[in-house]
């Protein structure tokens, strides 16, 4: 069982928002900085104007590990997690597991695509290869 | 600028995987060993330090606060601190060289004990944030749910990237594994000494790629105690005084592991840039390094931080033999925390002061008189130059 977070008024938008399909980050409305994690102010102006969009989903392989320690019982292993540069949200990325690809195929700068696991309350961002 | 401190004595415990003595125990003997290194009593004591204090949240990792060791110890105390926040695994250092400089205390007993390898369940990992909690917050609510549950798969991370940047191998990483191995053979107190070979190394299973498991620290149980004096009363200890001539406890990024813009950087670079502004030392005055390595990549990356080489020559100044045994700027002389077990930085400090008092054995740097000390891995960092006059 992997531990959930816990939703909280900054990040309930972004653990929930793949119910609807969609990878929802936070930005300033203000000055239009991405703020991931998201916060309640803008780190950039201290604006509280922070409103939640839709990105596209989509982004480049930043770096990435293939964990092969099982961290806990009945944990599969290999799988890989992948740190992507969101397009669309300058400065911000987002880490998950990689799905539907083998692990011992992810490579830097390749172009992936969200998708995502609901557990509870949460649904959790993927990445996929997006070809 | 020299500061108005100075370590006077460090003292660690007979330390072990599954020991299966208490924290206060393995605390009591490290504490009793620093008084003695220092010529020291209790009743000299009147400050107390650690880091990050009592923490249920992960097991055997900070078992101990303040208030109890006081408790335990009979420790007449007139300040006292511990610091989940802050620089690193140094800040209990850093803050009380801060106390004695401002005169809020004489000699402060600072400490760090652990009960990881006992504390290690088929259930439960020590090294796990929030293992045992239902729901996460904080920074690492984004990664350990994510099933980005350790430390080696942040580590890895940066390593991945870095290999991509600058064309490092695992075999260079390699060369800090065996390295600190060879050290480790020379020094009694590691828990890993038998021989390690650079292609027991490239056998062994993977951790988080590319980092395998001899990439890794090892989880001990044990304690270690560095007591941080103000200087004139440090001229009365047993020891030559070794003078903090520096420190550096900058953060210039987010506080977690994936946003810094440059993952092939980390708070090392930013807390090492201010130590070096505020001295007149240089990296070539240093004789003995103690750089922390949680994870191997952290070497290189301290390396750089430091100026010992520009970013992305790390490589090459490993591959050239300047940080093992009989290189020009040998890094965790005692084994580090890869051979000789992870206390948290403090035995990192512990082996750099032994080495500037001239007593370590097989492994001693002749004539070493500068050490520098950097704790941190990731966004947290400390840094700490130690010159003894």
């Amino acid at each position: 069982m992997r531990p959930l977070p816990e939703l909280t008024p900054e990040n309930t938008a972004f653990w929930t928002g793949g119910a609807e399909g969609k990878l929802m980050i936070a930005f300033c409305a203000d000055c239009s900085h991405a703020i991931h994690p998201p916060q309640l102010i803008c780190p950039k102006c201290w604006s509280q104007a922070i409103e939640f969009k839709p990105v596209t989903g989509t982004g480049a392989v930043y770096t990435f590990t293939v964990n092969h320690q099982p961290w806990m019982p009945d944990m599969p292993v290999p799988f890989a997690l992948a740190v992507v540069d969101l397009d669309g949200a300058p400065g911000a990325r987002v880490t998950a597991e990689v799905v539907n690809a083998d692990p011992e195929s992810v490579v830097i700068g390749q172009t992936m695509k969200i998708g995502f696991l609901n557990i509870d309350d949460i649904w959790f961002p993927q990445w996929e290869p997006a070809q | 600028m020299t500061l108005n401190a100075a370590i006077t004595g460090v003292g660690m415990s007979d330390i072990g995987r599954k020991t299966n003595r208490p924290a206060m125990i393995h605390l009591a003997e490290a504490a009793r060993r620093a008084l003695e290194c220092a010529g020291l009593t209790r009743a000299d004591i009147d400050g107390i330090s650690t880091y990050p204090g009592k923490a249920d949240n992960s097991p055997g990792m900070s078992p101990l606060g303040t208030g109890e060791v006081r408790n335990a110890l009979g420790l007449k105390t007139r300040w006292h601190s511990a610091v989940p926040d802050g620089p690193s695994q140094m800040a209990p250092i850093q803050v009380a060289a801060m106390a004695v400089a401002t005169g809020q205390a004489r000699h402060i007993l600072c400490f760090r004990a652990l009960t990881e390898s006992s504390s290690q369940t088929a259930t439960q990992r020590a090294s796990i944030p929030g293992a045992g909690r239902a729901r996460l917050g904080g920074w690492y609510s984004y990664l350990v749910p994510a099933k980005a549950m350790s430390a080696s798969n942040w580590a890895g991370w940066m390593a991945q990237r870095y290999f991509h940047e600058f064309g490092m191998t695992r075999e260079h990483l390699g060369l800090v594994a065996t390295g600190q191995r060879a050290f480790a053979q020379q020094n009694p107190s590691a828990v890993m000494r038998t021989p390690l070979t650079m292609d027991d190394y490239l056998g062994a299973r993977m951790i988080s790629s590319p980092l395998g498991l001899f990439d890794c620290d090892v989880p001990i149980d044990g304690a270690c105690v560095v007591i941080v004096s103000a200087a004139d009363a440090a001229k009365d200890c047993a020891q030559a005084p070794l003078t903090i001539a520096a420190m550096g406890a900058a953060l210039g990024s987010q506080e977690t592991w994936d946003q810094r813009p440059d993952l092939t950087t980390m708070g090392a670079h930013d807390s090492a840039a201010d130590m070096w502004a505020r001295t007149d030392l240089k990296p070539a005055d240093v004789d003995v390094l103690g750089l922390y390595d949680g994870f191997s990549i952290f070497v290189p990356f301290w390396l750089e931080a430091m100026g010992f080489c520009g970013h992305g020559e790390a490589k090459d100044f490993i591959a050239d033999g300047n940080i093992g045994p009989g290189g020009r700027f040998p890094v965790n002389t005692g084994g580090g925390q890869l051979s000789g077990g992870r206390l948290h930085g403090f035995g990192l400090l512990h082996e750099v002061c032994t080495q500037l008092w001239g007593q370590a054995g097989g492994r001693q740097i002749d004539g070493a008189k500068v050490g520098a000390c950097g704790m941190g891995g990731g966004f947290i960092a400390g840094s700490m130059l130690l010159r003894r006059d």
